[in-house]
């Protein structure tokens, strides 16, 4: 079995649903911090069967959490320092988010209007829906 | 600062205030003749809308106000691609409200927030067109005396129609309605809207035949039916007639019910109904034109003793 270090500083991001884990990179622009990731995939996980890990070193206030309950706010975030874990960040669903998805309905005014912001809001909590601000097009989680 | 971008925007007791200041200026026109005097009225249609600009400009005449604005994109500064924002901004400083009609959804609303003045979506691609639905409610209001306890039948293309999925959006939130949606299979009214039925436990039937429900109908809020809609001709030859209201339909209505049409009708209604008093679209224009009046008073903060 593969094994990955244990990081000094910075978050570890466990339960993620397998084969999230790079969307999240992407989402948390992890790729343009100068800092070490890993990125574990289809790690063995007893409740989920498999599951992807994220291990970031750097200063946990760089993680945009509102970012990471969007994409699957049942991922656990366990903040470490001095090769310890000192926290677990609690997810929730956003109100709102803002640049992180893009409108794809091709009506909809973001897709002409110069520069202005991608804006989703949570339209149902219970189902997890987020509509486009403008448009109210429903965001299909599986474009993640 | 407030506008007008959804139906929902105002509250059921918003609404009433709203359709008693409509029903007053409808009883006293003389009264609100002066009402707007100096103001001026905003038409911004980024694509052509005859009815519904000439009723927004029509209200504001009505209220002694002016009106200046655009018909169509190409001739407006959008043509030379500038940005809804930046054209409200301008607008904002020659108007002192604005109704904006827009073939991009949401583009009202991005116009709001730049907005020194009042914006009014006048109807933005297929998403909503409020002030047409504050028509419909007005009209149910003042001919049938309330908005509760209602059978409301809904007849055509449903799965398309803007109007509709507004009106029963708005219609839910008053007690005691029940809607029949009439309708081909291809043109269902969409899950999304008898998912939220359901969750509001406000009963609903789909049917497929007009004849069989027009004797439980208070309501019969007609559409029409696009042959572009359907998938084959023969479909579409077999079930327009089904979607045609004439008079021998009619004869199975109840005496009081009300025929509604967001118009323009083409041939989904027989002229030869257009005699009986049931049939109150071209009304419905009328208090169109007294909803709006009651809207730009209303955001504009005018009140008239």
């Amino acid at each position: 079995m593969l094994n990955v270090g244990k990081i000094e500083e910075g978050f570890v991001l466990d339960h993620i649903q397998a084969g999230m884990a790079m969307s999240i990179y992407h989402h948390l622009q992890l790729d343009k911090l100068d800092c070490t990731v890993a990125i574990i995939k289809n790690a063995r996980s007893g409740k989920m069967e498999k599951k992807d890990i994220l291990k970031v070193e750097c200063d946990v206030d760089m993680l945009d959490l509102d970012v990471l309950g969007f994409i699957d706010h049942n991922i656990t975030v366990n903040v470490i320092k001095n090769g310890e874990i000192v926290d677990k960040k609690k997810l929730h669903l956003p109100k709102q988010i803002k640049n992180v998805i893009h409108c794809k309905n091709p009506r909809c005014i973001t897709s002409i209007e110069q520069e202005l912001p991608h804006i989703f809001v949570l339209a149902d909590k219970e189902k997890e829906i987020y509509r486009c601000k403008y448009c109210e097009e429903k965001f299909d989680k599986r474009n993640l | 600062m407030r506008h007008l971008m959804n139906p929902l925007d105002f509250s059921v007791e918003e609404l009433d205030q709203l359709f008693d200041l409509a029903n007053d200026i409808e009883q006293n026109m003389g009264k609100y003749a002066h009402a707007c005097a100096g103001k001026k009225l905003a038409t911004c249609f980024y694509e052509p809308s005859t009815r519904t600009r000439l009723s927004f400009e029509a209200a504001m005449l009505n209220l002694g106000g002016s009106v200046l604005g655009f018909s169509d994109a190409g001739s407006s500064s959008a043509s030379k691609g500038e940005s809804v924002s930046d054209t409200i901004r301008v607008i904002s400083c020659y108007a002192d409200i604005c109704a904006m009609r827009h073939p991009k959804e949401g583009a009202p609303m991005v116009a709001a927030g730049k907005s020194g003045i009042p914006v009014i979506n006048a109807g933005d691609g297929g998403h909503q067109h409020p002030t047409q639905t504050l028509t419909d409610l007005l009209t149910i209001r003042s001919l049938k005396g309330r908005l509760d306890n209602l059978t409301i039948g809904l007849c055509g293309d449903l799965k398309f129609g803007r109007t509709v999925h507004s009106l029963i959006n708005a219609l839910s939130r008053y007690e005691n309605m029940r809607f029949i949606f009439i309708s081909p299979d291809e043109l269902r009214i969409p899950d999304y809207i008898t998912e939220m039925l359901k969750d509001k436990n406000i009963p609903y039937e789909e049917v497929i035949r007009l004849e069989d429900k027009m004797p439980e109908l208070d309501i019969l809020y007609m559409t029409r039916v696009q042959r572009e809609r359907f998938f084959n001709e023969e479909d579409y030859i077999r079930l327009k007639d089904f979607y045609i209201l004439n008079k021998k339909k009619m004869k199975l209505a109840p005496s009081d019910m009300l025929v509604l049409h967001p118009l323009p009708r083409v041939n989904e209604i027989s002229v030869d109904v257009d005699d009986d008093p049931r049939a109150v679209y071209f009304k419905q224009a009328q208090y169109g034109v007294y909803v709006r009046m009651a809207l730009i008073l209303t955001l504009l903060g005018i009140s008239v003793d």
